[in-house]
């Protein structure tokens, strides 16, 4: 680690916090009503679809809007998908996808999760990637962000059963918020070397003769959306490691900047709707925390280089470079990777797969913490919002009093939906796990051995359910038993998740909103900046530090005593 | 049902706000005003394109700077269900994924090590990258293939060098990234110098 390194994340850090105090404050703007330049276009939406935008949807109604919408995504994308090979806009002539392919990848985009069991340049047509999955990438975006907004409305007022409009929200953050950044961030990729354009793939000769074929597409604007919606889905294969997707660090540093500003800024925006700034800036800062003790982490193992290589005359100066790119620096690697698991975003630039084993931990237990530090777009806010609650839960256990957060009473129905919520993540994972690394026609899938072979099954299903989508890639993720099960665990990780979320929101919506008191517990100050940050770490460790000492930690002491696999 | 109408109408006008208006529109723009970068920033010498600046190619000419493993593959041209080393294969950019205590990365690392000089060897040189199209190297990497490429072609180690610096790019501001020398670049130059 160098001072220059850590100069690089603190200016890369302070930009995206710089951005996300003003971008809170116009998302609430947007939630409110208050944004109307494209009103004409909203008003189409909502006269075709019938729906009236001032009309209050109670928990329910909002979850089942959202749900449908959902569902009726799915079946379109699927549908692309599926008939890829015979529609138009495919110069590359790629197949249409298989049925388990297509309804892994369908869920995947649908979801927020982008996990990839396919290559973008090989096996996705121009029309899949700009009218199916980057419609997705913003749609599942524009759901999360929804689903946080109504979930903050919950803390707003007392005594209500209306969590706002789904329709109008989910309009008003795609046009808003997502299409505007888009364009904005997806010109300056342009700029800087990321292709944009409808022309099939290029041919060429090297200098040394040989034929090589260069992969094109419309990839700039989708390259946009898929940070700044934390999606992560890369329009080609390696994702932001292709010189096409990656092509240099100024690029590195704004995919940073786009996959957390938005998550950062929804805290503030919170803040904002539940009528207590202090209150969203204390759920930052724990976020914030947690991101750079998992760059630290991260940098620090990678820094120092495979000791195994190093026997082999290889000079650890560089650190650890399979599977890396050298244009974007370890510094920046870090970060975008503590990033981008932090952030649910699951865009790489560096293969996790061949990362140290502490390194590759890191990733892995961010998103096992629950995808809240700071998570995907609007599930990272809704789901710290779950933990928060815990955390004034088990405050309330110790003090002997009722729990309250921002005024509204935690009582047993709450608590029982919040655990229920967080147990998704843990059933989801080690089930799956459990059962994939003995069924042989699963454990087939798996291409290393010793405990990184344990590690690269656990992180799929990490991944999956923690709506993520990075990989440890060595794992063949493109076979049935795979992409259904991995479909299943995306599907548990967004959905089984958010409706006891929404419920919860239902329940203290409904709730009088006490004044703040003496004694109140202060929930926007450090002492429960650090007991949520306690909550959060305690309840990922003890569900997930067996099987990592199984998977990664094992793998760093059998590294360290010389063995190979 | 009252809900499926709402559903099916953002989702079909979305598609064609997001999925076809703005790309279609943004695709004009960004070809109109920096048509370089939106096409692939490929190089063109003698009116013919022989590759793109930022994708890496395969060189193993003794004349040329060399550029880190790569572990990209091709269909097998004698079996179609199997694949073969392909380094460079721009049309499917892979990595090893081999995991740091894994026997083949050692044994393929251990075979690179071996042709690559007096140890320690800078690690971009016998490591191969995440994408499998890196198209830079390190000034250090580059530094222990100047007398090669010298020898190769008849030119003076400090004409080589000066190349080299030429093509060598500086972190942005002093501040981000890391200094690289692009491989392309450089031997474009090293032709064209000759």
């Amino acid at each position: 680690m160098t001072l220059l390194g850590w100069a690089q994340i603190a200016l890369v850090l302070a930009l995206t916090m710089a951005a996300a105090v003003p971008l809170g404050r116009y998302i609430a703007a947007v939630a409110g009503g208050r944004v109307t330049w494209l009103r004409p276009i909203e008003a189409v939406l909502y006269r075709a679809g019938g729906v009236d935008p001032r009309r209050g949807q109670d928990w329910k109604g909002y979850a089942l809007a959202m749900l449908a919408v959902n569902a009726v995504g799915f079946l379109l994308l699927f549908g692309i998908l599926r008939l890829q090979g015979v529609l138009p806009l495919n110069p590359a002539g790629v197949s249409s996808m298989s049925s388990w392919l297509a309804f892994n990848t369908a869920v995947s985009f649908v979801t927020n999760t982008n996990w990839q069991a396919y290559s973008g340049e090989v096996a996705a047509s121009y029309l899949s990637q700009m009218a199916g999955l980057a419609v997705q990438n913003f749609l599942s975006a524009s759901t999360g962000i929804a689903l946080a907004l109504a979930v903050s409305r919950a803390f707003a007022r007392g005594g209500v059963q209306e969590l706002g409009n789904f329709w109008a929200d989910f309009t008003r953050v795609t046009l808003y918020v997502l299409l505007p950044l888009s364009a904005v961030l997806g010109l300056a990729f342009v700029a800087l070397g990321i292709p944009q354009t409808f022309a099939g793939y290029v041919t060429t000769t090297t200098l040394e003769g040989a034929e090589q074929t260069i992969p094109l597409g419309p990839a700039a604007f989708q390259i946009a959306i898929k940070h700044l919606g934390t999606n992560g889905g890369g329009f080609f294969g390696v994702n932001a490691l292709h010189p096409f997707e990656g092509p240099n660090a100024i690029v590195t540093a704004l995919q940073i900047w786009g996959q957390a500003v938005i998550p950062f800024a929804l805290c503030l925006t919170f803040g904002r709707i539940a009528g207590d700034i202090r209150q969203g800036r204390a759920l930052l800062a724990v976020m914030v925390g947690f991101v750079v003790v998992a760059t630290a982490a991260i940098y620090a193992s990678e820094a120092a280089g495979n000791p195994l290589l190093t026997a082999l005359g290889v000079d650890p100066a560089m650190g650890n470079m399979e599977g890396k790119d050298l244009r974007f620096g370890l510094p920046l690697v870090a970060l975008f990777t503590a990033t981008t698991t932090g952030a649910s975003c699951g865009a790489v630039n560096a293969m996790f797969d061949s990362f140290l084993p502490l390194g590759g931990m890191v990733p892995m237990f961010l998103i096992q913490l629950g995808e809240v530090l700071p998570g995907g777009v609007g599930s990272g806010l809704y789901g710290m919002l779950v933990f928060a609650l815990l955390a004034v839960f088990v405050a309330g256990l110790m003090v002997g009093r009722t729990p309250e957060y921002l005024g509204k009473k935690v009582q047993a129905r709450e608590i029982k939906l919040a655990m229920l919520a967080v147990l998704i993540l843990p059933t989801a994972i080690l089930g799956f796990t459990a059962v994939s690394v003995v069924l042989p026609m699963a454990a087939s899938s798996i291409q290393d051995g010793g405990p990184h072979g344990l590690s690269e099954m656990l992180y799929a299903y990490t991944s999956a359910a923690g709506n993520n989508g990075s990989a440890f890639g060595g794992l063949t993720s493109d076979t049935p038993w795979m992409n259904v099960t991995l479909g299943i665990a995306m599907l548990l990780g967004r959905f089984a998740y958010v409706i006891p979320v929404m419920a919860i929101a239902g329940a203290l919506a409904a709730k009088a909103k006490a004044p703040e008191s003496a004694g109140s517990f202060p929930t926007h100050g450090p002492l429960f900046a650090g007991l949520l940050a306690g909550v959060i770490l305690i309840l990922g460790g003890l569900q997930f530090l067996p099987s990592l000492s199984l998977g990664p930690i094992a793998e760093h002491f059998t590294m360290l005593a010389g063995k190979t696999f | 049902m009252s809900i499926l109408r709402p559903a099916a109408t953002m989702v079909v006008g979305f598609t064609l706000i997001l999925g076809v208006a703005a790309p279609a529109v943004f695709t004009q723009i960004a070809g109109a005003v920096m048509p370089h970068q939106a096409g692939g920033s490929l190089i063109e010498r003698d009116g013919r394109v022989v590759g793109s600046a930022l994708i890496g190619q395969n060189f193993t000419e003794a004349r040329y700077f060399h550029p880190r493993p790569s572990a990209t593959s091709a269909a097998d041209p004698q079996d179609s269900s199997k694949t073969v080393d392909a380094p460079y294969n721009a049309a499917a950019g892979a990595a090893s994924q081999r995991g740091p205590s894994s026997q083949v990365l050692l044994d393929a690392v251990k075979e690179r090590v071996a042709g690559a000089g007096p140890a320690p060897v800078p690690a971009d040189a016998v490591t191969a990258s995440g994408s499998g199209l890196d198209p830079d190297i390190s000034p250090e990497n580059a530094a222990r293939q100047v007398a090669r490429v010298a020898q190769a072609r008849g030119l003076q180690e400090s004409q080589v060098r000066a190349i080299v610096a030429e093509n060598t790019t500086a972190p942005v501001l002093g501040l981000l990234g890391v200094p690289r020398v692009n491989v392309l670049r450089v031997n474009l130059a090293l032709d064209a110098a000759r």
